[in-house]
């Protein structure tokens, strides 16, 4: 436990990757096999269950540090994080708990989950007496099923190989599918024996990533020369088969072939030795779903088959960067997507749900191509990517033959209605607010947002809250509307769960309008003139 | 508070005595000012009259600036104004800061301006009075806010620096620079290695030296030519030059920030320093409920921080209190990098 805390405040207190890799490799050198098992378990995201909920940690909290609810509710709002607040709110205490990690997780932590609530009263409330401040935290994180950690399976892994000098892409590997964290699973992800099996097959490409275009197309020479497809917001993804085994990279260099099993099922289909580049998009009925259905599905190690139906996915492929074994990046773009349209029509019926070629968006001139992206909205799309026929596959962000050409969102000049503090990084400042626009002379809540703002502005927005205070409800403040501030979002849709009968997607603060008064804010009807806009588009 | 007869008010302009015609840290122009300390939320220019206590005076001066009518009471010493009877008492917030008490026909108030209650090398301690008014800060008035023991934090910056300058890199720690700053270079271990300052922290260090404030021997970073002297050593500097390019000078360097804030982790992640060191001139939790039990105050109103929260808890546990809202910031942040880049900026000019 000790040295795990210590290996949990280090990663904490920097942001810089090799200092994490440092303080990883530090960990694993020293740590006994049992608990490196378990920190390499908690630390590549899978967490236990909860093992006591939150309600009864908070209560227990309030009793020993003798604060009234109120109190408590107030430091969790002003902390952001019920863990760190309870470890703040016990009374101090200097004693270091030294059981080992396996031992507290075997022993303390998961017979207790479903226990008796008398017996699971006192053994927190004994392994808080025993423990100091960043313990108490620790070990709140884990009992409530809340244990985060700033590093990703990346860096875990790159710790790892760089400590068994065993190559990275074969770590990821070895830590794929179920494992039970024990002290022989641990040494067999470090050691420097390699299976047959562990040739660097898993080995992804760096993605090509494109800029915005910021310059007339003109400028790009001729339309003949160029390919625009539509631009898909979902997860950009690394398809690979080679030697029979699948791997789906993301743009982080995951490896989420666990998250997505229909994506790898469908992929056992594809000719030996392809590697594809695409968007994997939730998507029903031919059209694509909300990206927030997406997100659903990210941050989980296990998919259920609830999940696997309320989410399906495809995969709109656009690249093809390995073909029968053969590197295809130096080939030209008109050349590789040929090829790629062969494979994905003679795919075998198990993948042609999931494996979807991106549609090339035909056009004669710049200006015909410029009245086609004005469908993108009503597409679900962001806009369109503009590919030269004649390009390689370039490694990392270029300019020059990739560009994007995303479409402008929708802006509207809102005032600030109602503030609440933000969590985590933002915690104690007032950074989450809510906007009116005018309705018959009133304001009216239409949208909540809370990016945009620079940290100065932030800070600016959290004095005048507190300034300007009308009400208190809980954690919510209401502000005497003064701040008008432009509003971006993606779409609108009408909606009746909302007051305005409009919801919006994406709403983001542009920046803040202190040149405007309250008075030429927007109303709703312009609001909703928006809307009829939209939905016009989108019949035509 | 509002009513007439009550010995302070609050004004537009400020706290205010009627009766002996003055006003406690104004915020606005006035004829007499009694100002608790040199921070830049209680010390404002351009009134007409100062009364400071006698061990801020040099700050007092830097502040307010050297053409300034300023008298000067020491710690203790009665100053009379119209029958009413003022002295100022150390508060241990900063160097020459004071609690003001104001006594008239027997009636005590007393304005505490910032406090702390854990000792401080470079300032005289705290002294628990006796009032029927207690005028209280809550910067950090919630029960999160405890102060780990200050030899621990300084352990804490210690270790941080030999490690940085094992691994060949500058420490750079942001602190305040009207008192954290000196705190830090008087309480750290000074044989570690060499000290630079920022333009803003060395005019005041100066200032503490001279009002007799034991400190190691600083270099100001400016009168640096050659940038291989920054190796390994501290720079302390304010917390406005984070993320400026002046500190590109230090080459690869790791960052600390000295605060009460840091003490809750997304404070530090927002400040985005590598490492966030928990020391406070305000008083914590436990030593605002220990300095307001001492007073013994049949009232007490609560200016600035988490004021809400504190004037609840208090009169749920049998104190009477009332919120009071000021224009006092308590975080000196957001000010005094207001003013620490005002000397930032001169730096820059001079050179």
């Amino acid at each position: 436990m000790k040295l795990f805390t210590e290996l949990y405040t280090e990663l904490e207190q920097t942001n810089k990757t090799n200092e994490k890799v440092e303080a990883l490799k530090f960990y694993f050198e020293c740590a006994d096999a049992r608990d490196a098992a378990w920190a390499l378990y908690f630390l590549s995201g899978r967490k236990p269950r909860q093992i006591v909920p939150s309600k009864k940690l908070r209560e227990w909290a309030i009793e020993i540090s003798q604060v009234p609810e109120w109190l408590y509710d107030e430091s969790r709002d002003t902390v952001g994080d019920g863990a760190e607040t309870i470890a703040l709110l016990l009374p101090n205490n200097s004693s270091i708990d030294d059981t080992p990690l396996h031992v507290l997780v075997e022993e303390r932590l998961v017979p207790l989950r479903g226990a008796d609530e008398t017996i699971q009263y006192e053994e927190v409330l004994s392994s808080w007496q025993a423990m100091n401040y960043s313990q108490r935290l620790v070990y709140n994180k884990l009992i409530s099923g809340s244990f985060r950690v700033g590093v990703s399976q990346l860096l875990v892994t790159r710790a790892l190989a760089q400590l068994s000098d065993v190559p990275t892409d074969i770590i990821a590997q070895r830590l794929m599918g179920d494992w039970q964290p024990t002290a022989e699973f641990y040494e067999k992800v470090v050691t420097s024996e390699m299976k047959a099996d562990e040739r660097p097959i898993a080995r992804p490409f760096p993605f090509h990533l494109a800029h915005q275009i910021d310059f007339p197309l003109e400028k790009l020479g001729e339309i003949k020369d160029w390919q625009a497809e539509w631009k898909w917001d979902g997860i950009r993804v690394q398809v690979i088969k080679r030697e029979s085994q699948v791997f789906l990279w993301s743009r982080g260099e995951d490896l989420i072939s666990e998250r997505f099993p229909e994506i790898a099922e469908a992929a056992a289909f594809l000719p030996e030795g392809t590697v594809l580049d695409g968007e994997i998009l939730p998507w029903r009925d031919d059209s694509v779903l909300p990206f927030t259905e997406l997100q659903r599905r990210i941050g989980r190690k296990n998919i259920s088959d609830k999940m696997l139906a309320e989410v399906p996915v495809i995969v709109q492929v656009y690249d093809l960067l390995e073909f029968e074994n053969e590197d295809m990046r130096t080939e030209e773009f008109e050349k590789r997507r040929k090829t790629l349209e062969q494979i994905i029509t003679s795919i075998d019926n198990g993948g042609k749900t999931i494996f979807r070629i991106t549609d090339s968006v035909r056009a004669e001139s710049w200006k015909q191509l410029t009245e086609k992206r004005e469908n993108s909205r009503s597409l679900k799309v962001e806009g369109l990517m503009l590919k030269k026929l004649d390009s390689p596959y370039r490694v990392g962000r270029h300019r020059g033959d990739w560009w994007k050409w995303k479409i402008d969102p929708f802006t509207i000049d809102a005032v600030l209605l109602y503030a609440q503090k933000g969590t985590g990084k933002r915690a104690n400042l007032f950074t989450d607010y809510t906007f009116a626009v005018w309705k018959e002379g009133e304001l009216v809540p239409f949208a909540k947002a809370y990016s945009g703002l620079t940290d100065k502005e932030i800070r600016k927005v959290d004095k005048f809250v507190r300034d300007n205070t009308k009400e208190t409800f809980g954690p919510v403040r209401s502000v005497l509307p003064k701040l008008v501030f432009e509003l971006a979002f993606e779409a609108i849709q009408k909606s009746s769960r909302h007051k305005s009968g409009v919801a919006v997607r994406f709403p983001r603060i542009l920046r803040w309008r202190d040149d405007k008064a309250i008075e030429e804010a927007d109303s709703l009807e312009a609001i909703h003139a928006l809307l009829e806009g939209y939905e016009a588009e989108g019949k035509k | 508070m509002s009513a007439k007869n009550s010995l302070i008010t609050l004004t537009k302009s400020g706290l205010y005595c009627e009766r002996g015609d003055f006003f406690l840290d104004p915020w606005l122009p006035v004829d007499k000012a009694i100002v608790t300390h040199a921070h830049a939320d209680h010390t404002y220019r351009g009134n007409q009259k100062y009364l400071v206590p006698r061990e801020g005076e040099r700050l007092s001066r830097i502040r307010i600036g050297y053409d300034a009518v300023i008298e000067t009471s020491a710690y203790g010493e009665t100053v009379d104004i119209n029958g009413v009877k003022i002295s100022f008492h150390p508060a241990g917030h900063v160097l020459g800061s004071a609690q003001v008490r104001v006594e008239y026909k027997g009636e005590i108030w007393v304005v505490s301006g910032d406090y702390k209650l854990t000792p401080d090398a470079t300032c005289a301690p705290f002294e628990h009075i006796h009032c029927h008014k207690f005028i209280t800060e809550a910067t950090f008035g919630l029960p999160i806010y405890r102060w780990t023991p200050t030899e621990i934090i300084f352990e804490q910056i210690n270790d941080w620096w030999r490690r940085n300058q094992k691994k060949g890199k500058v420490s750079v720690i942001f602190a305040y620079s009207l008192g954290k700053a000196q705190r830090v270079m008087n309480g750290i271990d000074r044989h570690i290695g060499k000290i630079f300052t920022h333009g803003a922290v060395e005019r005041l260090t100066q200032a503490y030296r001279e009002s007799g404030v034991d400190l190691p021997e600083t270099k100001y970073v400016g009168a640096v030519e050659n940038k291989k002297e920054f190796a390994g050593s501290l720079i302390v500097a304010p917390p406005s030059a984070a993320s400026s390019t002046w500190m590109r000078r230090f080459g690869t360097h790791s960052t600390g920030f000295a605060s009460g804030w840091m003490i809750v982790r997304g404070a530090r992640r927002r400040k985005a320093v590598d490492r966030g060191f928990v020391l406070s001139d305000h008083a914590d939790w436990t030593e605002l409920q220990t300095a307001i039990r001492e007073t013994h105050a049949e009232t007490v109103f609560v200016t600035h921080g988490f004021i809400d929260e504190l004037v609840r808890w208090l009169n749920e546990n049998g104190t009477n209190a009332k919120p009071l809202q000021t224009q006092f910031v308590g975080d000196e942040d957001a000010l005094e990098d207001v003013l620490a880049t005002e000397f930032f900026e001169k730096e820059i000019e001079n050179q």
